[in-house]
């Protein structure tokens, strides 16, 4: 949970008009260059600055691991995750690779099976606050006026607001509610950040060229916005989503540790809650803390290695100096 | 002062939304879940605060709403904020959170600041010796470090020090045999309890400041007036810090008090593993027990406590940024 991820305001505006309002400090990634390209070319390039970048290919290789894992886990963990059928309290063997828990469920099976309501919360979470972010921020961007100011004061106060308590008293109000309302929640109150960076770029974008022949030739707001103003955004787009569903992952599973999500789901955080009840420290099971955290590391890790990449890619002066260093002395040679 | 005003009124309007929610949220829900938590607990307090609650929460009162609302903002304002239902039944919630409050400031304010500080000096010194050892190594692993949830981080952390090494206490505020007052046994037993949480949140959020610091200051060394300065033959050092970090800073102290809200939540979590009573436990065992009032009463403090420091470190910002002030 709270986490900012690398990426955030400071990390890329222009230190020569750094403004430090918040309305000023979303810079985002730089305007990519050449804005007029389709979303399908950028789309291209993008998967080519992925594999070019180690960040990017570890980052992009963890999160097709857990993809496959969430599309295939029966296959991973033969043992039914819920069924507490097994003797209790099993250390790690060949039988249960991680042991029982005090429930005498497989540790293993759990873990593998935990993966789904995860991932399915990162990318619906994750996709739900980017589109909104998207909606406010290329409508406050490009309506202007009253508008732009209205949607900015809604964006920055919920920015500010604390999101994690704020969802605590949501969630406990809600009692007991399952995962939709839990992903509900989080979109609703988790995309001002990126709805702040979406529209500096729009706004970056206002008076480009073929924004303008585009009035000219009287296409309607809503063409212009679709079809001439999100598919140069294609990039920030995507690391918009990451950084929505690192947050989804991070909220999800503290919501669930303290018991705020559906305790009889299996999923990572659920796990955490199970255990941090049974005390699973002190009766020498300490696998059953460690495991599920390690997968919330790892699985943000996925989605904070690919977005770092980004701003890398986009921003060249972040890019490690090695590989320029090597290159020049071999260019002197 | 044209900032700072603007500031502050940004500053109100954030604290009158979040008045609101906190008057909304009970009456949006479906059945009222105030209704019954209250309903349970005729017995245990008073019949005027039970009425007082009732106000409160929008039940069995011929109030319009808006009179309600009103009402509820002057209760607000003048520290009214009903009692506790089954935390401390009874007791007065304002009288809790205050007694909670010096823990959280202790723990969460001081290491945040250090957090702060530490970080960005790593981040300044990263990025000034780019391509060295640390700064090759810094990205990957502070990014990793910044995903980590806090409660999982103290979790490992009671688990290696706590119960395998028994090297520090990992439970309550401080030990409950002593008698708190102001004498070195009990200040030093106060100390030893707040390592391991102040650990936790150390290095959860410090990979965050570093990282943020090391990029702008990276795209801060590349402009001309520190080339100038190069070129006029100053000492590394003054570079570094008079001409780069003091521009680098600015931006990241923004990030710093935007990113507060985040900290404060995640240190929500660290209070709970540690049992360690302050704001954030407090709001937790009041979620348990569905206290609404206290519940109420802590996100209110939550979001004043981190609207303040967005407006300290706005007024730092104008003081140290002359262009803020020109701009407005």
């Amino acid at each position: 949970m709270a986490i900012m991820v690398p990426g955030d305001p400071g990390s890329v505006s222009e230190p020569g008009q750094a403004t430090p309002t918040l309305l000023g400090t979303a810079g985002g990634l730089p305007a990519p260059a050449g804005a007029g390209i389709t979303g399908v070319r950028s789309l291209r390039r993008m998967t080519r600055a992925v594999t070019s970048n180690r960040k990017a290919t570890v980052g992009a290789l963890l999160l097709l691991f857990f993809c496959l894992v969430a599309l295939f886990p029966g296959v991973i963990a033969h043992d039914n995750p819920s069924a507490e059928i097994y003797p209790r309290h099993l250390g790690p063997s060949a039988q249960h690779l991680l042991g029982t828990t005090a429930f005498g469920q497989d540790l293993f099976a759990q873990l593998v099976w935990g993966t789904r309501p995860v991932l399915l919360i990162a990318l619906l979470a994750g996709f739900g606050a980017t589109i909104i972010a998207m909606l406010v921020g290329v409508a406050s961007a490009f309506l202007g006026g009253a508008w732009d100011g209205t949607l900015g004061l809604i964006t920055d106060v919920l920015l500010v607001i604390p999101l994690f308590p704020l969802l605590i008293i949501i969630a406990s109000y809600l009692h007991g509610a399952g995962t939709t309302v839990l992903i509900a929640v989080i979109i609703l109150t988790s995309w001002s950040y990126t709805a702040r960076q979406l529209r500096a770029q729009a706004l970056s974008l206002r008076s480009r060229d073929f924004l303008n022949a585009a009035r000219v030739r009287g296409e309607r707001s809503l063409y212009i916005i679709v079809v001439e103003i999100i598919p140069t955004m294609t990039s920030l787009l995507v690391a918009a989503f990451l950084t929505n569903a690192l947050y989804a992952v991070l909220f999800s599973a503290s919501l669930q540790f303290i018991g705020l999500g559906d305790p009889s789901s299996t999923s990572w955080g659920t796990m955490l809650y199970w255990a941090e009840n049974a005390e699973a420290f002190q009766t020498g099971q300490a696998q059953w803390i460690i495991a599920p955290g390690l997968c919330i590391v790892a699985l943000g890790a996925g989605f904070a290695l690919l977005n770092y990449a980004f701003d890398e890619i986009g921003n060249p002066a972040l890019r490690p100096v090695r590989s320029m260093r090597v290159r020049s002395v071999k260019n002197l040679k | 002062m044209r900032f700072v005003l603007r500031r502050l009124g940004f500053f109100l309007l954030t604290l009158w939304v979040a008045l609101t929610l906190n008057f909304v949220l009970p009456r949006l829900m479906p059945g009222n879940p105030a209704l019954a938590a209250i309903a349970n607990h005729k017995g245990v307090i008073s019949p005027q605060a039970l009425k007082a609650l009732e106000a409160q929460f929008g039940l069995n009162t011929h109030q319009n709403l808006v009179a309600q609302y009103f009402r509820y903002l002057g209760d607000t304002a003048t520290g009214n904020w009903g009692e506790s239902l089954t935390t401390q039944p009874g007791n007065s919630v304002a009288h809790m959170v205050l007694d909670a409050i010096p823990w959280t400031l202790g723990l969460v304010g001081v290491t945040t600041v250090l957090a702060f500080v530490l970080g960005t000096v790593i981040g300044i010194v990263g990025a000034w010796r780019r391509g060295g050892h640390l700064d090759s190594l810094m990205p990957p692993v502070f990014v990793i470090m910044t995903v980590i949830p806090y409660f999982w981080m103290g979790l490992i952390l009671i688990l290696i020090f706590g119960v395998k090494l028994h090297w520090l206490p990992y439970f309550f505020t401080y030990n409950i045999t002593l008698t708190p007052g102001l004498n070195w046994a009990f200040i030093s037993n106060v100390l030893e309890h707040a390592i391991l949480p102040a650990f936790t949140l150390l290095i959860t959020t410090i990979g965050t400041w570093i990282l943020t610091m090391r990029n702008t200051m990276i795209t801060t060394l590349a402009e001309d007036y520190v080339r100038m300065a190069r070129a006029k033959g100053l000492p590394g050092y003054r570079i570094m810090f008079d001409y780069a970090a003091r521009n680098a800073i600015l931006p990241n102290l923004t990030g710093f008090a935007m990113s507060l809200g985040f900290v404060v939540g995640g240190a929500i979590l660290i209070e709970e593993v540690f049992n360690y009573e302050g704001v954030g436990y407090l709001l937790l065992q009041a979620v348990n027990n569905d206290d609404y009032p206290l519940m109420q009463a802590l996100f209110l403090l939550i979001t004043v406590a981190v609207l303040l420091a967005i407006l300290l470190s706005d007024i730092a910002v104008a003081i140290l940024d002359p262009r803020t002030r020109a701009a407005s």
